[in-house]
C-alpha cells in the first residue's frame, strides 16, 4: 500500500492516454454487461420458473389434444390442478391490434399460476358470465377497457354458429402478471362457451398445464402422463415449465454462441489496446524506472509496480462499465421483464478484467523487471 | 496548388514512417476491424433472411387468406370460398383452360436440427394439383414428385440439410399419417425450409374440411388489382388479398427489424469504443512526430498540411481495418447456413454479405477513422513551434 502513490502517479503520467484507454475499457465492459446480462437473464428466468408446473403438448404437431384428457391427467397421482390453453388469437377492431386470447378452464388456470394476482370476486364473476373475459391490467390499459365493457373481438380462425367472425366478450375482471417473469397470455375466455359457440373443431384444446404437489416427482409424473396416451391419436409430450421455455428459446437460435462471438471480438480488441498502452507507458518511463532501481527498488518490486498499474487501469474502468450496464439494464424490461442485472455477470466481468490486466501488463512488466540500470540511464 | 503540394509531401513522408509505429497503428486496424466484422456479420443475418423471404414472392402471384389473418397459420378458408376464389377475374389459365391456383393447408411438425438436436417447428404444406405451374421455380433435384393420396411428401433441400430424418426413403411418423419422403426440391426461397404434400392427403390426415390459403398465378403483375377487386366485391367472401411479395416481406419484417436494431446498437457501442482507441493511437502518433512537425512548421509548411497528414493516416488505417473486418465477415459467414423462427415455423437461410453491407462497413470505418483523427490533427496543427523545438 505504501507504493500506491507511486503507482497512481505512473498511471496519470499521460492523462489523455489513460483517460482514452479507460473510456475504451468502459465501453467494452458496458457491452459485455449488457449482452452477457441479457443472455444470463434469459437463462435465469428459465431456471427460476416454477418447478411445480408441467406443460403437456402434442407430441408430433401443434394441432391439439382432446378435451377428454383433462380428467385423465388429473387422476394421475401427484397431479393437483389441470387446465388447458386453446389459442383463440383475435384482434380488436383492426387486424393489426392482435390480442393474445386463449380459451381456458379459468379456476384451474389461476390455481396453477398462483403468483398471478387476481381478485377472488373476478374469478367468481368469470364463472357466472359465460361470455366473460379476464384481461391483464396492461392490456386493459392499452385499449382503455374497463370492467363491465362489452368488446368485439375479430378472429380469422373461428367462426361462430351464426357464421360470424366477430365475437363479443364482457370484461369481468383484470389480473396482474408482473410477478411472472416471462410473457404470459393476457386475454382469457371461458373454454365451455367458446367450444359450444364455434362452428367447427369441437372438443380440442391446444395444450394442457398441470401443477404437481412435489417437484421431485416431476419426471415420474411427466413419464406417466406420456405413457397414458402413448399410441393414441393424440400422443403427448410433457415438460417442466423451464424445459418448455428452454425449447421455445432455442427456436430463435443459438443466442449463447452469438453473444460469445461478439464478446470475444470485443475483448480481443481490448487486450490489444491495453497491452499497447501499457507498453508505451513503460517505454516512455524507462529512465524513471532505472532511477527507481538505482534507488534500491528490487526487480520484483518494479515488476509489481507495473502490474498493479495495469490492474488498476483495467479493473477500475471495467467496474465503471459494468455499473453503467447495470444502470441501463432495467430499461430492457421489454425483453426480459422486471429483472436486475444478474450478479454472476458482474463477477464474470471482474474476472475478465483481471485476466486482461495480467495479459496486457505482463510483457511490459517483465521488460521493466529486466531493465539494466546502466543501459537504461544511458538511454541505450 | 502550393498547399496541395505541401499536403502531398508531408502526408507521404508521414505514411512512409508508419512501419516504425506498427504496434500503435495496429490498434486502430484491429479495433475498427472488430467493429466492422461484428456489424457486417449481424447485418448479414437480416439481409439473408429478408432475401430468402422476399424471393418467395413473385410479382405475378397473389395469396388469399381469411380477413384479419396476419399469417397463413391463423387463416381458415372453407371449401366453397376456395372455389369462389378460383373463379375470380385476372387469374392465368393453364393450357387446359383451368385457372392456375393452389389451395393450401399447413401444419407444423416438430423436427430436430441435425446440428444440436434442438426441436423446432417445421411447416408441412398441403398443395394443390397445379403446384408445378403455380410455382414454376420448384424443381425436383432428387427422387420424384409425390403421388397424390399416397401419404408421400417432397422435402425442401434446405430443410433436408438442416433437419434430421428427411432423406429420401425415410418416413415421418405423425398424427393421422406416416409420411414417406420421395423427393427433394429446390425453390431458392423460404419454401425450401418446408415439406410439401398433396393438400387432400394432409387434410384427410388432419380430418380437416377446409383450406388456409389460396395462391394464384395472375395473368400479369398488373392483373392484381382486377383480381383483388373481383374478390372484395363478392359479399359472400371475407378475404384479404396480398401480392405474394408483400405478404412474405411482411412476415419477415419483425425478425429482420429486431436483428437490424441489435446490429446497430451493438455495432454502435463498439464503434464508440473504437473511436476512443483511434483517438489514443493518433494522439500518440502525433506526439511521436512532435519534432518532425515542429521542424516542418519552422520551415514554412502550413497548418493545413499537418491536419491533412494526420487525418489521411487515420483514415488509411481505418480503411485497412474496415476492409479486413468486412473481409473476415465475408470469408467466415457469407453463405453460412443458419435457421431461426419467424414466430411460427422455422426458416433456413444463408447469411448474405452483400456489396451494400460491405459498403456500410467501410463507411463506418471511415467515419470512425475521421472522428479518431480529428482532434489529434488539430493538436498537431496548433503545436507551438518554439516550445516543441525546444523539447528536442
Amino acid at each position: 500500500m505504501k507504493y500506491f502513490h507511486l503507482v497512481w502517479a505512473g498511471l496519470w503520467r499521460k492523462k489523455a492516454r489513460t483517460i482514452l484507454t479507460m473510456l475504451s475499457i468502459i465501453v467494452a465492459f458496458l457491452l459485455f454487461g449488457l449482452l452477457q446480462g441479457i443472455n444470463q437473464g434469459f437463462n435465469d428466468v428459465v431456471d427460476n420458473l416454477d418447478v411445480n408446473r408441467l406443460y403437456i403438448s402434442p407430441k408430433s404437431a401443434m394441432d391439439g389434444l382432446p378435451i377428454s384428457y383433462q380428467p385423465r391427467i388429473k387422476a394421475i397421482s401427484g397431479v393437483e390442478h389441470v387446465s388447458h390453453w386453446t389459442y383463440f388469437g383475435g384482434f380488436y377492431r383492426e387486424a393489426k391490434n392482435a390480442i393474445p386470447a386463449f380459451a381456458t378452464d379459468v379456476p384451474e388456470l389461476f390455481a396453477i399460476f398462483k403468483e398471478i394476482k387476481i381478485k377472488p370476486e373476478y374469478l367468481d364473476q368469470m364463472q357466472r358470465v359465460r361470455t366473460g373475459a379476464l384481461v391483464s391490467d396492461v392490456l386493459a390499459r392499452q385499449y382503455g377497457w374497463k370492467v363491465g365493457d362489452r368488446i368485439p373481438v375479430g378472429t380469422s380462425i373461428w367462426t361462430d354458429k351464426q357464421g360470424s367472425n366477430t365475437w363479443f366478450f364482457d370484461i369481468v375482471g383484470t389480473f396482474d402478471v408482473s410477478a411472472y417473469g416471462m410473457g404470459f397470455p393476457s386475454f382469457y375466455i371461458n373454454y365451455e362457451y367458446y367450444d359450444e359457440a364455434k362452428a367447427f373443431g369441437q372438443g380440442v384444446v391446444h395444450f394442457y398445464l398441470a401443477s404437481i404437489d412435489d417437484p421431485l416427482q416431476g419426471p415420474r409424473i411427466a413419464k406417466e402422463i406420456d405413457a397414458q396416451f402413448e399410441n393414441s391419436m393424440g400422443e403427448t409430450r410433457t415438460d417442466t415449465e423451464s424445459g418448455f421455455a428452454k425449447r421455445s428459446l432455442e427456436q430463435v437460435g443459438d443466442i449463447n454462441f452469438i453473444v460469445n462471438a461478439i464478446v470475444g471480438a470485443v475483448l480481443f480488441t481490448l487486450l490489444f489496446l491495453t497491452a499497447n498502452t501499457m507498453m508505451q507507458s513503460v517505454r516512455e518511463r524507462i529512465p524513471e524506472l532505472a532511477v527507481l532501481k538505482t534507488l534500491g527498488f528490487s526487480d520484483q518490486k518494479v515488476l509489481g509496480l507495473v502490474l498493479v498499474e495495469s490492474f488498476i487501469l483495467c479493473t477500475f474502468a471495467a467496474l465503471i462499465g459494468l455499473a453503467i450496464a447495470a444502470l441501463i439494464f432495467p430499461s430492457l424490461k421489454a425483453i426480459l421483464g422486471d429483472l436486475p442485472m444478474p450478479m454472476t455477470v458482474v463477477a464474470m466481468g471482474a474476472g475478465l478484467a483481471i485476466i486482461v490486466a495480467i495479459i496486457s501488463g505482463l510483457p511490459p512488466a517483465v521488460r521493466a523487471q529486466r531493465l539494466n540500470i546502466v543501459d537504461a540511464l544511458a538511454g541505450r | 496548388m502550393k498547399m496541395l503540394r505541401q499536403i502531398g509531401s508531408v502526408t507521404s513522408m508521414n505514411l512512409r514512417s508508419l512501419p516504425q509505429r506498427l504496434g500503435t497503428s495496429l490498434v486502430i486496424v484491429i479495433g475498427i476491424g472488430g467493429v466492422v466484422a461484428v456489424l457486417v456479420s449481424v447485418l448479414a443475418m437480416s439481409t439473408g433472411m429478408l432475401r430468402t423471404m422476399e424471393n418467395a414472392g413473385r410479382e405475378d402471384r397473389a395469396i388469399v387468406m381469411r380477413t384479419g389473418s396476419q399469417a397463413e397459420a391463423t387463416s381458415a378458408l372453407p371449401l366453397d370460398a376456395a372455389r369462389l376464389i378460383a373463379d375470380a377475374a385476372g387469374i392465368r389459365r393453364d393450357t387446359d383452360g383451368r385457372p392456375i391456383v393452389s389451395a393450401e393447408s399447413m401444419r407444423l411438425l416438430s423436427m430436430q436440427r441435425k446440428e444440436d438436436g434442438t426441436e423446432v417447428n417445421v411447416t408441412i404444406r398441403g398443395v394443390g394439383p397445379k403446384l408445378r405451374v403455380v410455382r414454376p421455380e420448384l424443381t425436383i433435384v432428387k427422387g420424384r414428385m409425390f403421388e397424390p393420396a399416397l401419404s408421400e411428401i417432397i422435402v425442401g433441400e434446405a430443410a433436408s440439410k438442416e433437419f434430421k430424418g428427411l432423406e429420401i426413403g425415410q418416413t415421418i411418423r405423425a398424427r393421422g399419417a406416416n409420411w414417406k419422403v420421395v423427393g427433394i426440391y429446390t425453390t431458392g426461397d423460404a419454401h425450401e425450409s418446408e415439406l410439401m404434400t398433396d393438400v387432400e392427403a394432409l387434410n384427410a390426415a388432419d380430418r380437416r374440411g377446409g383450406y388456409q390459403s389460396v395462391t394464384v398465378r395472375l395473368e400479369s403483375p398488373r392483373a392484381f388489382k382486377q383480381f383483388k377487386d373481383s374478390l372484395t366485391a363478392n359479399p359472400t367472401l371475407s378475404v384479404d388479398v396480398w401480392r405474394e411479395r408483400d405478404y412474405y416481406a411482411e412476415q419477415s419484417k419483425r425478425m429482420g427489424q429486431i436483428i437490424t436494431i441489435v446490429a446497430y446498437v451493438v455495432g454502435g457501442i463498439m464503434a464508440i469504443g473504437a473511436v476512443f482507441s483511434a483517438l489514443n493511437t493518433m494522439y500518440s502518433a502525433v506526439s511521436a512526430r512532435v519534432r518532425e512537425i515542429a521542424t516542418l512548421r519552422a520551415l514554412g509548411f502550413g497548418a493545413t498540411a499537418m491536419v491533412a497528414s494526420v487525418l489521411v493516416e487515420a483514415v488509411i488505417l481505418a480503411l485497412i481495418g474496415g476492409v479486413a473486418g468486412a473481409g473476415l465477415a465475408w470469408v467466415f459467414f457469407n453463405g453460412h447456413t443458419v435457421s431461426t423462427t419467424t414466430g411460427i415455423s422455422h426458416v433456413v437461410f444463408d447469411l448474405a454479405v452483400s456489396p451494400e453491407l460491405v459498403t456500410v462497413g467501410i463507411v463506418w470505418s471511415c467515419v470512425i477513422g475521421l472522428l479518431g483523427g480529428l482532434f489529434p490533427a488539430i493538436r498537431a496543427a496548433r503545436l507551438p513551434v518554439a516550445t516543441a523545438l525546444r523539447a528536442v
